[in-house]
């Protein structure tokens, strides 16, 4: 009768997802970019300690690492078996670490400056003598924040 | 010879979409995000000189001595009593016992009325404790982070007693506030001496 007579059922367009799995790829390999592995390569190998009182570590960005363990297999032969500090990618002493604090503070922005800390990744097998050290320039570099690195128990 | 352009079959590409969503799911799993966690602890301000030469002086009832020698075994000495080795699973409940000295006892560490945020108000606390922990520098890093944790388990512990008879839930579902007010409650106080070397004299 009039013009807007439905003409049977009306079909459902068809959507087009020939693009999808572009639109996925991008996802993936955004996620692929971003989850960054390690910065620096590790000269020391460590396996921290098991602990139940642990607390994430909030921002990143505010922290810095200090590695201590024995030295992987290519520097062992150098350098021996004994325990060794890491600070970025080379091995220090602790006369250094003040210095490597200074520098990393330096680095933060200034109203992050008060909230830098300091993870001390060691080694289980470590003995304290190198850890106690350590603090103690850590003490007197102010950097007074200081994370045991652990795994969850 | 051939009939001009033969026409290539349309390969079907829905799947793809569902082969990129378990590759996608695949590496979110599997690249952790490197979720570091660990044991915060904060470090006493640099010694001065003065301090060095006359060390601030404690009660003995107030100190918990926790010393961790070379070969990793635990000797605990609290205030006059005679040191007693320990082991770690004992540690906590010593750590507790002492920190917050429930019944009152003498030889434990004195309470003082202080002045805590609302809604505890003044409040017997033992605010002038304090656990030493000596190490030497051989023990055994894993050691003494074991006997760490275990200190600040003991704190995390009577903090979290204290959130659940007070606001009713515990600690970590507290607010800041509620948070901050606990942790004045039970005061962190470890302290770390220097390390010695013992077997040097």
């Amino acid at each position: 009768m009039s013009k807007f007579q439905n003409k049977g059922k009306a079909e459902m367009p068809e959507l087009n997802t020939s693009s999808l799995p572009d639109l996925i790829f991008s996802i993936l390999f955004f996620f692929m970019i971003v989850t960054s592995m390690r910065e620096v390569e590790l000269k020391v190998e460590f396996k921290t300690p098991a602990g139940t009182e642990l607390e994430k570590l909030e921002r990143k960005s505010l922290v810095s690492n200090i590695y201590i363990g024995k030295p992987t297999r290519e520097y062992r032969v150098k350098l021996g078996p004994q325990s060794r500090i890491q600070l970025n990618d080379k091995f220090a002493e602790v006369a250094n670490i003040r210095e490597y604090v200074q520098d990393e503070r330096e680095s933060l922005a200034e109203r992050d400056k008060p909230y830098m800390k300091i993870s001390i990744k060691g080694d289980k097998d470590t003995h304290m003598g190198i850890i106690t050290d350590v603090k103690m320039e850590l003490r007197k570099a102010w950097a007074l924040s200081v994370v045991y690195s652990a795994t969850q128990r | 010879m051939a009939k001009g352009k033969r026409k290539v079959p349309g390969l079907n590409g829905s799947s793809m979409a569902d082969i990129s969503f378990i590759m996608l799911i695949f590496f979110l799993v599997t690249t952790s995000m490197d979720t570091d966690r660990g044991l915060h602890v904060r470090l006493p301000n640099p010694p001065e000189e003065q301090e060095l030469q006359d060390p601030p002086k404690i009660r003995k009832r107030n100190s918990l001595i926790v010393n961790v020698n070379m070969n990793n075994q635990i000797l605990v000495t609290q205030g006059e009593k005679q040191a007693v080795e320990v082991e770690i699973s004992e540690l906590r409940t010593i750590a507790k016992e002492f920190i917050a000295n429930p019944e009152d006892k003498v030889d434990y560490p004195e309470k003082h009325a202080v002045e805590l945020p609302a809604p505890f108000g003044v409040q017997m606390v033992t605010d002038k404790h304090v656990i030493s922990l000596q190490t030497d520098r051989a023990t055994n890093y894993d050691t003494y982070f074991q006997v760490e944790n275990e200190l600040y388990g003991a704190y995390n512990e009577l903090r979290d007693e204290l959130a659940r008879k007070t606001f009713g839930r515990p600690f970590v579902q507290c607010t800041e506030d509620q948070q901050m007010a606990c942790r004045q409650y039970y005061k962190c106080m470890i302290s770390e001496a220097e390390p010695r070397t013992y077997n040097q004299h």
